[in-house]
């Protein structure tokens, strides 16, 4: 997909005066906020099933060789399949030999990011393999040709009317000429429609939100159950997962299982979560013939034993992005890339690089929230101001910020020099209020002035008049 | 990709700072894998079993299934057979090839057209058993097998479990003890199941039915 | 034998400084109401624009001019958790690599408090001795809130003013989106926010907002002015002192 962090000030900015995704933001707090606090608030161990699953995942990462290669072990036991990929371009690869070993023309695909990590619905079909989404969200962007907005709701910028568009102009084939715009009836077109798929699908490729060394066992989370007729319909079931999912033990697994559903939708649990373990048995009715993972590196194993390590934490609930007062305003295609909110402004960096997705980790007031609602205590925030350090020391930001920094750095290092800033700092400002408590344009501040006035001292500096009182005092 | 592989497993070495594990903390991972430790179990999950049962029952109906209970297995038929008619659904069942489900006395209601197979496309209303119930949220556990087909848990419209008050421990980890103490191998799929298919990707704003079931409707059975 | 009052270092913070001396005095007074003695060690900024820039360098120099300033002294207490934050939170980890300075950071850390903090939980204040006839709203803001857990601190000494009565705002603890330089980087979306903030105290008809945090206070009064509200904007400690006979921030004797 094309990358535009780098425009990420004018997306914001296109994105605060788009009135349809203004008007579907909104239903972020009801759909997501209130929910995830009143899951918490009914459990009680909530707070202590955080730390042990900060702990878990730091277990896994200090072992994750081990892990992986044990995973790999038990799939292979089992009857299936590891592929390893450094990178997109092998990731992509490997999905595409295993399609044409079985001569798929079509793929049906559950939600998976690493998917669009890869790119890899763009690459199949370059290559005549049609790639059907079926998580209705996902569905519904990929007939708008968008990409997600969100990491687990990817049409959350979107409204009725819009649904109603895109079903309108590509359902006529399949009998439906009418325009609905229920939530009801367009879901009740887009489960018709994709039924058909599923039946008629070669292949099926989910993500895997965890891999379980124990067994070799990949697992989905969804509500829809599509990423079930996805992976049992077809005859072949392709997992993609990123080399971070792995997780010891069935035990493990059920501690974060309690932490994803309640951080991600409030749901006590999501509605199905599927345990997938090779292909399916000589006696079973139904399954998969074939069971593939790819494990996907990416530029994830480097991020072991640096200042990035604690972001392979992450089991992608995205309550950070819910809860992100700029997510929020703006949404996820701001971003410009695949994952958007304060994991994408750490994630995106490393996968992409600062000199490309350099504003999205300044793109935050550190106001803390997404560290206090992460279920793994991830310090995104501490990690947003790492890569500002690295694009200050590699001089990757402007030389006036620059500039202006260093001065400020100078005059503060100097109490005297600061103490003669200040007091003709006040005495400027509160001249040019002329009287007033504040000013209503100053074009040094513009960016200031523009929305707000500007409050302007109300006196002396304190120091100023600190420095009176002990000289009265005396 | 050998090489994708051990670039990453150099990678991650390096980033670690050291080699591949062996010795002492070698056989440790190995006795962790071995020997699963649970983690904190959530105290909702730990109560007596009758308290475990209305746990479960409450948690299911909060994920908007519904339940309905029997006191022996030989009535469950009949309570199948009601909440079909009281729903006004279809009385075609494809059932899992179950000798248990089987020996229930289903030819008791006459108007129930039964066939034992998987799921097709078309199939509107399945039974099943399941392996368990996990009354921490109400969720049911189900394994594939010879007979219990996992297509027969989503492609119909309306999915039907019977499920024995036997069968319902506390916890997620109670399940997995259950499972391991059967000796058999991991089955193919195990599909934990809360309540019916659903989706919010229009407005977030809940339906029901999203590509799996619309309803699910258990029949707890309490002898 | 007595024991002799506790020496507090006041970290008044360049904000206050600049734009509110009337905080620093509130703060004082409050302090020694409490049985302290309040000293001003010579000062400037904790740093915190520097280190969130990115310019460790800088952050350190300043924090090791903060550190050596205030260590002689028994507390540094600031009107401000966000300062108080960066101190208590952020200056130990800055010197990550230097065993000396980081000791002293730590020993800094451990006796640094935010003013209705230090108040409370420190000295055991209970009740304040000041009157506000009217209705406030409080917004919580960040680092107070999240780094120090300041939230039912500034409340309960709020709720033994005479006369004050406390509305609470819908999403008190959502940013106001003043966030230091960010509301310089990203005008526009920190207007969104300011937006949104101003939206909520207005809808609890309050007739004053506070806040413990000179930032959001003049984000949100620059805002709330703009939009021409008549909600009146002041710092906590203000209230807490008795201190409101000034007029409230952006504000003048010669405004109507």
């Amino acid at each position: 997909m094309q990358v535009t962090t780098q425009a990420f000030q004018r997306n914001a900015g296109a994105a605060l005066h788009n009135p349809a995704l203004q008007k579907a933001l909104k239903n972020i707090k009801i759909g997501f906020v209130r929910k995830r606090a009143a899951a918490v608030a009914k459990l009680p161990e909530f707070e202590a099933l955080r730390e042990a699953g900060r702990e878990l995942k730091n277990h896994v990462l200090d072992h994750l060789d081990f892990y992986l290669e044990q995973f790999e072990t038990k799939v292979i036991e089992s009857g299936g399949q590891v592929h390893w990929a450094q990178d997109a371009a092998e990731a992509n690869q490997i999905v595409l030999e295993i399609c044409q070993s079985v001569n798929a023309r079509r793929v049906t695909k559950g939600k998976s990011m690493i998917s669009e990590e890869i790119g890899l619905n763009d690459f199949l079909e370059a290559h005549g393999i049609r790639p059907v989404e079926t998580d209705l969200g996902e569905y519904i962007i990929q007939l708008r040709h968008e990409h997600p907005s969100h990491i687990i709701a990817p049409a959350v910028h979107l409204n009725r009317e819009q649904v109603a568009d895109a079903f309108q102009a590509h359902h006529a084939p399949y009998g439906f000429t009418e325009r609905r715009e229920e939530p009801r009836a367009l879901m009740d077109e887009a489960r018709q429609v994709l039924r058909q798929q599923f039946l008629q699908a070669e292949v099926g490729i989910t993500g895997a939100n965890f891999c379980i060394a124990e067994t070799g066992t990949t697992v989905i989370v969804t509500n829809e159950g599509n990423g079930d007729l996805t992976q049992i319909l077809p005859k072949v079931h392709i997992a993609l997962a990123s080399i971070e999912k792995v997780v010891p033990t069935f035990e493990d697994v059920s501690l974060l299982l309690r932490l994803l559903a309640r951080s991600a939708t409030g749901q006590e649990l999501s509605v199905y979560t599927t345990f997938s373990t090779g292909p399916r048995r000589a006696e079973d009715a139904d399954g998969p013939e074939q069971f593939h993972v790819v494990l996907l590196d990416n530029g994830r194993s480097g991020m072991l034993g640096g200042e990035f390590q604690d972001m392979l934490r992450c089991i992608r609930c995205a309550a950070c992005l819910n809860h992100c007062p700029v997510y929020g305003a703006i949404g996820g295609h701001a971003y410009g890339w695949v994952y958007p909110g304060p994991m994408g402004s750490v994630l995106t960096p490393q996968l992409i690089g600062i000199e490309v997705a350099g504003p999205l980790p300044n793109a935050s007031t550190f106001c803390g929230r997404c560290e206090d609602v992460c279920p793994v205590h991830i310090p995104l925030p501490k990690m947003m101001r790492h890569w500002r350090e690295q694009e200050f020391a590699r001089h990757l930001i402007p030389m006036t910020t620059r500039f202006g920094l260093g001065l400020w750095a100078f005059v503060a290092r100097n109490p005297k020099l600061y103490r003669l800033a200040t007091n003709l700092g006040s005495w400027l400002l509160r001249r040019l209020a002329g009287g007033k408590g504040r000013i209503r344009s100053l074009p040094l501040a513009r960016g200031w002035t523009a929305w707000r006035d500007l409050p302007v001292p109300q006196g002396r500096t304190f120091q100023q008049q600190w420095a009176t009182r002990r000289e009265n005092q005396s | 990709m050998n090489e994708a592989r051990e670039q990453s497993l150099a990678t991650i070495r390096r980033g670690l700072k050291r080699g591949p594990l062996d010795g002492t903390r070698r056989v440790e991972l190995e006795t962790r894998l071995a020997h699963p430790l649970r983690h904190l179990i959530p105290t909702r999950a730990q109560g007596s079993h009758s308290e475990q049962v209305a746990m479960w029952i409450r948690m299911a109906e909060y994920a908007l299934a519904t339940v309905d209970q029997v006191a022996r297995p030989n009535d469950a038929p009949a309570a199948v057979a009601a909440f079909l008619a009281r729903e006004n659904l279809p009385t075609a069942i494809v059932m899992a090839p179950d000798a248990e489900l089987a020996a229930l006395p289903w030819e008791s209601q006459s108007l129930l057209h039964i066939e034992r197979r998987a799921a097709r496309d078309g199939d509107q209303v399945s039974v099943t058993t399941a392996f368990a119930g996990i009354a921490e949220t109400g969720t049911l556990m189900l394994c594939s097998g010879p007979d219990s087909p996992t297509t027969l848990n989503f492609l119909p419209d309306t999915h039907i479990v019977l499920l024995p008050t036997a069968w319902i421990v506390g916890s997620y980890e109670d399940g997995w003890d259950l499972l391991r103490a059967t000796g058999e191998a991991m089955p193919r799929t195990i599909n934990y199941i809360t309540g019916p298919s659903r989706s919010g990707d229009i407005e977030q704003t809940m339906q029901l039915g999203a590509h799996g079931p619309l309803r699910l409707h258990i029949v707890l059975i309490s002898a | 034998m007595p024991i002799s009052p506790p020496r507090i270092g006041l970290f008044v913070t360049c904000l206050v400084d600049l734009f509110r001396p009337t905080v620093g005095f509130a703060a004082i007074k409050l302090l020694e109401e409490a049985g302290c003695v309040v000293e001003v060690p010579t000062q400037t900024c904790c740093g915190q624009p520097a280190y969130n820039s990115g310019d460790r360098a800088t952050a350190r120099s300043l924090a090791q001019q903060v550190i050596a300033a205030f260590e002689p002294l028994d507390y540094v207490v600031a009107p401000s958790g966000s300062c108080a934050g960066m101190i208590k939170q952020h200056y130990p980890p800055l010197f990550s690599n230097d065993p000396g300075w980081r000791a002293r950071a730590e020993r800094l850390s451990a006796k640094t408090f935010e003013l209705t903090s230090f108040l409370t939980d420190v000295l055991g204040v209970e009740q304040v001795n000041a009157s506000h006839p009217g209705t406030v709203t409080y917004h919580d803001s960040c680092s107070g809130l999240r780094e120090l857990g300041i939230k039912t601190q500034p409340r309960r000494l709020l709720g033994t003013v005479e006369g004050v009565e406390l509305r609470e705002m819908e999403e008190s603890e959502v940013c106001c989106g003043f966030g230091g330089t960010f509301c310089i980087k990203y005008p526009e979306l920190s207007n969104r926010m300011v937006s949104d903030k101003a939206g909520h105290i207005l809808a609890t008809g309050a007739d004053t907002v506070l806040a413990g945090d000179l930032g959001c206070l003049l984000n949100m009064a620059g805002k709330l002015q703009r939009d021409g509200a008549t909600v009146q904007v002041r710092h906590v400690a203000e209230v807490l002192a008795g201190l409101t006979e000034v007029p409230a921030i952006g504000e003048s004797e010669g405004d109507g």
